[in-house]
Order: structure tokens, then C-alpha cells, then sequence
């Protein structure tokens, strides 16, 4: 069947058979061999969910490559970035790569979470990997926050001071949370010591134990088919993961790294200029997009909103939002039943555009109102 | 409702209170006749002082309409109120003016007791001034204390709606000098004003903010106002730009000035109107001030020419290195370093501009080669970042290229395996 | 047919496995000159090493260095006490320099004077110079912005 195997397949087969003589690799051949993916016309989302890990890998490797350059405090954070864009042998690419991907990863992991969402993926057996799902998300999203601070230019530092302040509108532990996250009452390099730490260390560690259990649980339970496919009754076609799935997933890989390398070459993530904390905040400070359409919400509310502050209504519904969405498996009853639910696809569309149209309105507001 | 007007009163004796704060004004006292029968009289020709009295810093030192007019102001009766045995004056005749402040105002021991640091020499330094020898040859229209300090509601000087404060002096002095009308007859030029208002210096007062550029009374003098002498000027210039002074004074140019009863500077910088200097003004062309003097075949026609061609050199060579620094940082490229160098190129220019002043262009040469050097090496920087742009996109075109044979090979891989599967 | 179909399967084989191995070496590469650190050692900017010895600085002098984008001025007292400010004039940014026979820092394009203490105590300047810090390490003059 095969043709002669080429001298890599030998050595590869050679290895597994002594690793399978100590730990008994069957359990791992009979899910390769037999894992399949479901062939539908729902079937293109599947690749998100791996090309947001894929990402998250680029990360980790581009991460640990900056570590070993970057410096940690005020006086010397922008320093060494500086130094790395333009002393270190290729830091500018390692650099840029790793901006580009930590925004290019959060795309994808929207789309694979609007994708679960719409397909409704997130119904039983599968309620958990959609709640360490939802988890991950706020890990990624912490991530971005923590580490847009580090190189510690004009505004990455009055980004933070804007997002901690809104951090502090959470009534009764607004204001203890936002010292804790600022190291204190004010940004300083407290603040950067803290979201260094929290960015190397303690989310990585975190990712590693949620992503580890969502991607057995996916192994485990395999992939989930639409309702309305499964509900037809017809006999759901499958190929199999190995090697089929993969090498298509490998070329979407592939393409994002082009798309990666492309990006890094002809649009280098700017280094901007070193944070002055007594300066006045430059006009037109953003956050980044994936925070923009909350930032925009916020300037939208009035300063009351009954006897609350406008902020505090804001943060509030926020809250609320990510809740509705975290316990969605339980809150979809129709779903569970095995029924249609309409209702859950306009709240989930409406979502969709909200943050969409928030977000537009965000970056065509001109710079300060 | 009975109290149902409280409200309204109060409102209405609030805004009262509130906005004679806000003006600024003083609580005028009580029980004096002058202030009380004028102001009660509501007539312009003698209610206007008593109106502006809230305004004026003698009021605030206690210093009040009898301690200048004399009379007597606890006196309701007219004629016992502005009584000649009380040393009622009434309104003092134009001549008497500076006497009349001097009394206070060039008495040292008086004026101690309300600000130790004040000048006493106004009076003294005005009879210097063409304002003071007009006024004693009997003079009606000429300046006095009051035409440029105001009379009645005079403000701090240091206050910045003082008809004095920096910014408003040119539309003081401009009352009488800038008004060709009033001016008939005396042999002053009047467009100085509106020339002032064109120059570098009035832009940096009043744009810029910088309060220590020069207006009239810099050059001029306040109190003894006087043009500067024809010899003099380069000095009044040279307070503030004593570097340029300095090289003025060891060309050639300052001899052959006072020879020819030139002023210093002003030939040609003009006094008013000055203009933000270019190198358009040196050289040989028809803007330049050189050729007004220097006809084609004298040497400084020649040295002309020559310090023109260096300062061209040196502030293109400065632009060229100014653009491809742009346009690299543009591409992102890190060229702080090099951006950092070049403004040692700038500084020679700036510097050569001004050497312009010696007369002698192997001086200019000096600067503008040094300058030049530093400018085409950051140039050589801004063009290796270009260069290195371009090394990276070629990688990234290669990259994208590596990658692409790969997708093609998945691609077919494919293809193929899904064909096994189907025949397999 | 046979032949035709695995001379095929052969190609692509070849194509895949150079085109990954292209891309290892295309990758591996840059990660590995990466890894080697550049000449140029560490970076600088909130303090920056002066380029000359304590012992070359001479009293009642004062010399012009780069600290980051900006130009500083480090000056040794008469005194023998070493001192460093910002040379950017508070008046219109000219570059200032040391004056020895009047032992002040001066400005030359409006006649700015400043002592050394870096206030500013005649011409237009509205401020004085903003100091930095100077540390002499051993055989180093260390400058940095105080904080």
C-alpha cells in the first residue's frame, strides 16, 4: 500500500515502538486512527478552534523569545524594547510577529466562540468545555490587557489608567480591585512588575491547566454536529482527523504564518514614545479593538443613570452580558429539549452586532469628545 | 405667598454681590462726597471717574480722589467739598500731569511705605523723553502719565488688562502713533504700528506667549521714550541677540556702517517690521539686502555669493537627510539615533545663518562643511534602513514563497489521501 | 499507470517534504541569530554612560552628550563637583553651553544665563534646567533622570 518507507518514517517508527514497550501508546493510536470529523456545511468552523491554539502557540514561542531581552521596569521597558526592535538580530520580527499574533489570536477565538455559539455546540454532553472555553476567552483577553502595558509607551500607559479606572466602577470592590491590579493608587511600575508577573507566570499557568481539560474534553466527547443536521436524520458523512483534517488545518496554519510574516514585514508594530506620567493624556487614546466597543459604550452612557453613575451601569452590564454567555448551556432550555431556539439566535445575533457596530463607531468617533 | 419675593431678592442681591466680586472691583467706601455726589450725578462729564474708581489700585492702597484733587471730602457742600483753601486743584492742566503723579511717584520715602521696590526716577526720566521736551514747550497732544497708564481705573502692572501689560503696549502707544490724523504735524512716521504688528517679535509676544520679546518700550524706554540714536541701535538690538551683535561688530561692515551713517541691524532688518530672517536674504539675488549696497563687481558681491552657496548646501543636504529619515521611521525603521545626530547639522545651520553677520565666508564654509558631514552621514544611516527594509521584504517574499510550495505539496497530499480513501 | 501514480505521489512527497524543510531552516534561522546576543550589550536611556573618564573631565568645564533623543550637558564645578542637566534651553530649545570665564551655563541664541545650579537667573529663560542624577561608578560617570 505504502511505498518504501522513507528513512524519517523509519526512525519515527522505530521510536514509538520503543516508547510503547515502557508506556502502552494504544489507548493514543486507536484515537488517531479513528477520531473523525464530521463533514457538513457547518463543517468550515471547526478550524477555528485549532488555528486559535496554533496562534496561542506562535504566542508562547515569540513570548519566551522576548523574554529573554525585555526588562521589566519603568525605567527600562521601553528601553529594551527599543533594543529589540533595533539592536537584536531579528527582534523586530519576533516582535512584531507577537503583537500581531496575540490581535489575529483574539479574532479567531471570537469567531470560534460565535461559531460554538451559533451552532450551538455548547449543549449537552458539551457544557463544560464550553464554560473553560469562556474562561480561556477572559484568560486571552486578560492577556492582551496585561501585556499591551509592558512596553510601556505613552499609550499602552494611559490605556491601562483608563481600563484599571473602569476596573474601580464595580460597586463595593471597584476601588480595592483596582489598587490590587495597579500595585497601588496610581500606574507606575508597580503596576508593570504586577502585569509582567501576571502575564508570564500566572496566566500561562492558568491556560495551561483550562486548555489542557477543553481540549481532552474535545478529544474525549469528538466533535459536536448542528442541531438542525443531526435533528435531519441523514447519515452525516466524516473524514478522518488523521491525516485528513490535519494537513487541511496545517494549511490554514500555514497561511496564517505568511499572513503573520506579511504583516510583520510591511506593517511593524509601532514602539511609539516612552510613557511620561506627568504629561497630559494625548488626544485620541483607544484601547485596543477588542475592548473598543465597551470603551465606546461607556462614553455613550449619560453621567446618571438613576441613582447609579453611568460607569457603574456600564461595568454592570458588561458583567451581566459575559454571565448570560458563560451560562448559556444552561440557560438554553429550548436547545436542551432538542428544540429550535430562536430566540437564543437573536440574542446571540444581536451580540454579534452590537459589539460590531460599537466597535466601528469606536474608531470613526473623532479623537476625544 | 407673603415671602414669596424673598426668593427673587435674594437671587438678585447674590448676583450683585457675586458679580462685583467677579469684576474685580473694589467695595467703594462710604461717607466720601467726591465719589458719592459724582457718582449720584450721572452726568459724562464728571460720573465717569467715580465709575471707573473700582478698577484702580490707588483705591486699594486707600488712596483716594482728595489725595491727588485736593478738597476736602467729608464735605456734602459743594462749594466747601471742592473749596481752593481745601487745595481743591479740579482737573489738572495737560502740563501739570507728571508733576502732579511725580509728588507721589519720585518721592522715595513715600513710595517705601507701599512697595519698597518701586522706581522713583519716572518723572526725571519722562522730561528726558521727546514726550516730556514737547510737553514743556506747551505741547497739548503729547503723551503724559495718564495717555499710557490711564487715569481713574490705572491697574497693576503686573495685571493683565493694564493698558502697561506686555501684550497691549503696541495698542497704547498705538492711540497716538498709530493714528496718522493725530500724528499731522509731528515728523514721526505712523505706519510703525501696523508694521510692529507684522514683525517676528509681535508674533512671539501674542502667539507664542513669550512675554520677554521686545514691544515699544523695550527698544524704545518707557518713561524717557526716545528712538534709539543711530549708533545706538545695534546696542538696543544686541541686548537680546548679543551674539549677532558681537559678530557685527568684528566685520567689516561696522565700520563702513558708521561711515556711511547706516544704522546697525535696522538697514537691514528694518526696526519695525522685522521679519523672520531667511536665506533668501543673503546673497546675490534681488530678494537678498546685499545687492542694495554691494554693486556686481565688488569682492562683496563675490563674499556675497559665496556664504549664500554654503548655506544652500548645508540646509539641502539638512533636507535630504530630513526626508529619507522620515520616510524610513515612516516604514517603521528605528532612526532615533541618527534623527538625534542630524540636529547637530541643524544647530551648524543655525549657527552659519547666523556667522552670516561676520562678513566672512570662509567662517560660514567652516560650519556649513562640519554640518554638511554630519548630515550626509545620518543620510547614509536613513538610506541603510531603507536598505534594510528591503532586505526584510524580500525575506518575507521568500518566506511567503517557502510557504506556498508548502500549501501547494498539503494541498495535493490532499487531494491524494481523500482519493485513497475513497478508492481504499 | 501504476508507475504514473506513485511517480506522483512521489513528487508531492518531495514537494512536502522540501517544502518543510525549507520552511525549518527559513524559521529556524532567525530564531538562532536571535538567540546570540548583539554587540552593542544592553540598552540604555533612563541613564545613560557618559563617554569619558571622571578623571578626563576637568573643573570649570562643561561638555555636551546625548542622553537618549536630547542633548545633556555635564559640567565639573571649579569645586571639583560634577553636575549634569539638560542642555535644551527652557526658552526656545537651543542647545546651551558651559561658559568658563563667567562660570555659568549660557545660551547663545537669546543671551540666556543660567548658574550651576541649573536656575535660571538672567535673559529670557522661564525656568531652569531640568538636573539629572550623576553616579561616578569606578572609572564611570553614570547620568540619569531624576526621578
Amino acid at each position: 500500500m505504502e511505498q518504501a518507507p522513507t528513512f524519517l518514517a523509519r526512525m519515527f517508527a522505530q521510536a514509538t515502538a520503543w516508547v510503547d514497550e515502557r508506556i502502552d501508546l494504544s489507548g493514543l493510536r486507536e484515537l488517531i486512527r479513528h477520531k473523525v470529523v464530521p463533514v457538513h456545511r457547518h463543517s468550515i468552523w471547526y478550524y477555528f478552534g485549532g488555528m486559535t491554539l496554533f496562534l496561542f502557540i506562535i504566542q508562547v514561542c515569540t513570548g519566551i523569545l522576548l523574554l529573554l531581552y525585555y526588562r521589566p521596569s519603568a525605567e527600562q521597558a521601553f528601553e529594551s524594547v527599543q533594543f529589540i526592535m533595533t539592536e537584536v538580530q531579528f527582534g523586530w520580527l519576533i516582535r512584531s510577529i507577537h503583537s500581531w499574533s496575540a490581535n489575529l489570536m483574539i479574532a479567531t477565538m471570537m469567531i470560534h466562540l460565535f461559531s460554538v455559539y451559533f451552532t450551538r455546540a455548547y449543549r449537552k454532553p458539551r457544557e463544560l468545555t464550553w464554560i473553560s472555553g469562556m474562561f480561556l476567552f477572559g484568560i486571552a483577553l486578560t492577556f492582551g490587557f496585561s501585556g499591551y502595558l509592558l512596553p510601556w509607551n505613552t499609550l499602552a500607559y494611559f490605556a491601562t489608567k483608563v481600563g484599571t479606572d473602569v476596573a474601580g466602577q464595580v460597586p463595593v470592590v471597584g476601588h480595592l480591585m483596582t489598587r490590587i491590579l495597579r500595585g497601588g493608587e496610581d500606574v507606575t511600575g508597580a503596576t508593570l512588575s504586577r502585569f509582567y508577573g501576571i502575564h508570564v507566570a500566572v496566566l500561562p499557568l492558568l491556560t495551561t491547566g483550562i486548555l489542557g481539560l477543553h481540549l481532552f474534553l474535545v478529544q474525549k466527547q469528538g466533535m459536536s454536529v448542528p442541531p438542525e443536521i443531526e435533528r435531519s436524520g441523514r447519515p452525516i458523512p466524516t473524514m478522518p482527523f488523521v491525516p485528513n483534517f490535519l494537513l487541511r488545518d496545517l494549511v490554514g496554519w500555514l497561511s496564517a504564518l505568511a499572513v503573520l510574516g506579511a504583516l510583520a514585514a510591511y506593517f511593524p508594530w509601532e514602539l511609539g514614545v516612552k510613557a511620561d506620567p506627568f504629561a497630559p493624556a494625548p488626544a485620541g487614546i483607544r484601547p485596543e479593538w477588542y475592548f473598543m466597543y465597551m470603551f465606546q459604550t461607556l462614553k455613550y452612557l449619560p453621567a446618571k443613570i438613576g441613582p447609579l453613575d453611568g460607569e457603574v451601569v456600564g461595568v454592570l452590564g458588561f458583567g451581566l452580558g459575559g454571565l448570560f454567555l458563560f451560562l448559556v448551556p444552561f440557560l438554553d432550555r429550548k436547545t436542551a429539549q432538542g428544540e429550535k431556539s430562536p430566540l437564543f439566535f437573536w440574542i446571540g445575533a444581536g451580540i454579534v452586532t452590537y459589539i460590531m457596530v460599537l466597535s466601528v463607531l469606536g474608531y470613526m468617533a473623532p479623537g476625544g469628545e | 405667598m407673603r415671602t414669596a419675593w424673598l426668593l427673587p431678592a435674594t437671587f438678585v442681591a447674590l448676583c450683585v454681590l457675586f458679580l462685583s466680586g467677579y469684576a474685580g472691583a473694589q467695595k467703594l467706601p462710604e461717607g466720601n462726597s467726591c465719589i458719592d455726589c459724582h457718582r449720584g450725578l450721572g452726568d459724562p462729564r464728571v460720573t465717569p471717574p467715580a465709575e471707573k474708581l473700582p478698577e484702580d489700585i490707588h483705591l486699594a492702597k486707600g488712596i483716594l480722589c482728595h489725595d491727588c484733587h485736593g478738597g476736602d471730602p467729608t464735605n456734602f457742600d459743594p462749594q466747601g467739598a471742592m473749596s481752593r483753601a481745601k487745595g481743591f486743584i479740579g482737573k489738572p492742566k495737560h502740563q501739570a500731569i507728571p508733576v502732579l503723579c511725580g509728588n507721589c511717584h519720585s518721592n522715595a520715602a513715600y513710595m517705601k511705605k507701599f512697595n519698597p521696590t518701586l522706581r522713583v526716577d519716572q518723572m526725571q526720566e519722562y522730561y528726558t523723553s521727546v514726550h516730556g521736551k514737547l510737553l514743556r514747550q506747551g505741547d497739548q497732544k503729547v503723551a503724559t502719565c495718564i495717555s499710557c497708564h490711564s487715569v481713574h481705573n490705572i491697574r497693576a502692572i503686573k495685571d493683565q488688562q493694564a493698558w502697561t501689560y506686555p501684550i497691549r503696549v503696541v495698542d497704547t502707544c498705538g492711540r497716538c502713533h498709530g493714528d496718522p490724523a493725530y500724528m499731522k504735524g509731528y515728523k514721526v512716521a505712523t505706519d510703525v504700528v501696523e508694521n510692529y504688528k507684522k514683525s517676528v517679535h509681535y508674533e512671539a509676544l501674542t502667539k507664542k506667549g513669550d512675554l520677554s520679546a521686545p514691544t515699544c518700550n523695550i527698544c524704545h524706554g518707557n518713561h524717557g521714550a526716545a528712538p534709539p540714536g543711530l549708533d545706538s541701535v545695534a546696542n538696543v538690538c544686541g541686548t537680546c541677540h548679543s551674539l549677532t551683535e558681537d559678530l557685527f561688530n568684528r566685520s567689516p561692515h561696522k565700520k563702513a556702517f558708521v561711515s556711511m551713517g547706516l544704522a546697525g541691524c535696522v538697514t537691514c532688518h528694518s526696526n519695525h517690521d522685522v521679519e523672520r530672517p531667511s536665506d533668501s536674504m543673503v546673497g546675490t539675488d534681488d530678494k537678498a539686502v546685499c545687492v542694495n549696497c554691494h554693486d556686481p563687481k565688488s569682492a562683496g558681491y563675490q563674499k556675497a555669493a559665496e556664504i549664500r552657496a554654503s548655506l544652500d548646501d548645508l540646509r539641502e543636504a539638512v533636507q535630504r537627510a530630513t526626508a529619507i529619515l522620515d520616510r524610513a521611521e515612516h516604514a517603521g525603521m528605528e532612526v532615533s539615533q541618527a534623527k538625534f545626530e542630524l540636529h547637530g547639522a541643524s544647530d551648524d545651520l543655525l549657527k552659519a545663518r547666523a556667522t552670516v553677520h561676520l562678513a566672512d565666508p570662509a567662517a560660514v564654509e567652516k560650519l556649513t562643511s562640519e554640518g554638511g558631514q554630519i548630515a550626509n552621514g545620518t543620510y547614509t544611516k536613513g538610506a541603510k534602513a531603507l536598505e534594510e527594509l528591503a532586505f526584510r521584504h524580500r525575506g518575507l517574499w521568500i518566506s511567503v514563497g517557502i510557504i506556498l510550495v508548502t500549501i501547494v505539496g498539503l494541498a495535493l497530499k490532499i487531494k491524494e489521501i481523500d482519493r485513497r480513501r475513497g478508492e481504499g | 499507470m501504476e508507475t504514473l501514480a506513485s511517480s506522483r505521489r512521489g513528487f508531492v512527497n518531495f514537494l512536502l517534504g522540501s517544502g518543510f524543510g525549507a520552511m525549518a531552516v527559513w524559521m529556524l534561522y532567525p530564531v538562532l541569530r536571535y538567540l546570540i546576543p548583539p554587540t552593542s550589550g544592553e540598552p540604555t536611556i533612563a541613564s545613560v554612560t557618559i563617554p569619558w573618564k571622571p578623571a578626563e573631565v576637568k573643573a570649570n568645564t562643561g561638555r555636551i552628550f546625548k542622553f537618549g533623543s536630547q542633548p545633556g550637558i555635564l559640567v565639573k564645578t571649579p569645586a571639583g563637583e560634577l553636575r549634569a542637566f539638560t542642555a535644551v534651553c527652557t526658552h526656545l530649545n537651543c542647545t546651551v553651553q558651559y561658559r568658563e570665564e563667567k562660570q555659568d551655563i549660557w545660551c547663545a541664541c537669546h543671551n540666556g544665563v543660567y548658574d550651576l545650579n541649573g536656575k535660571n537667573v538672567s535673559g529670557p529663560p522661564p525656568r531652569p534646567l531640568e538636573p539629572f542624577k550623576v553616579y561616578v561608578k569606578g572609572d564611570q560617570i553614570v547620568v540619569s533622570k531624576g526621578a
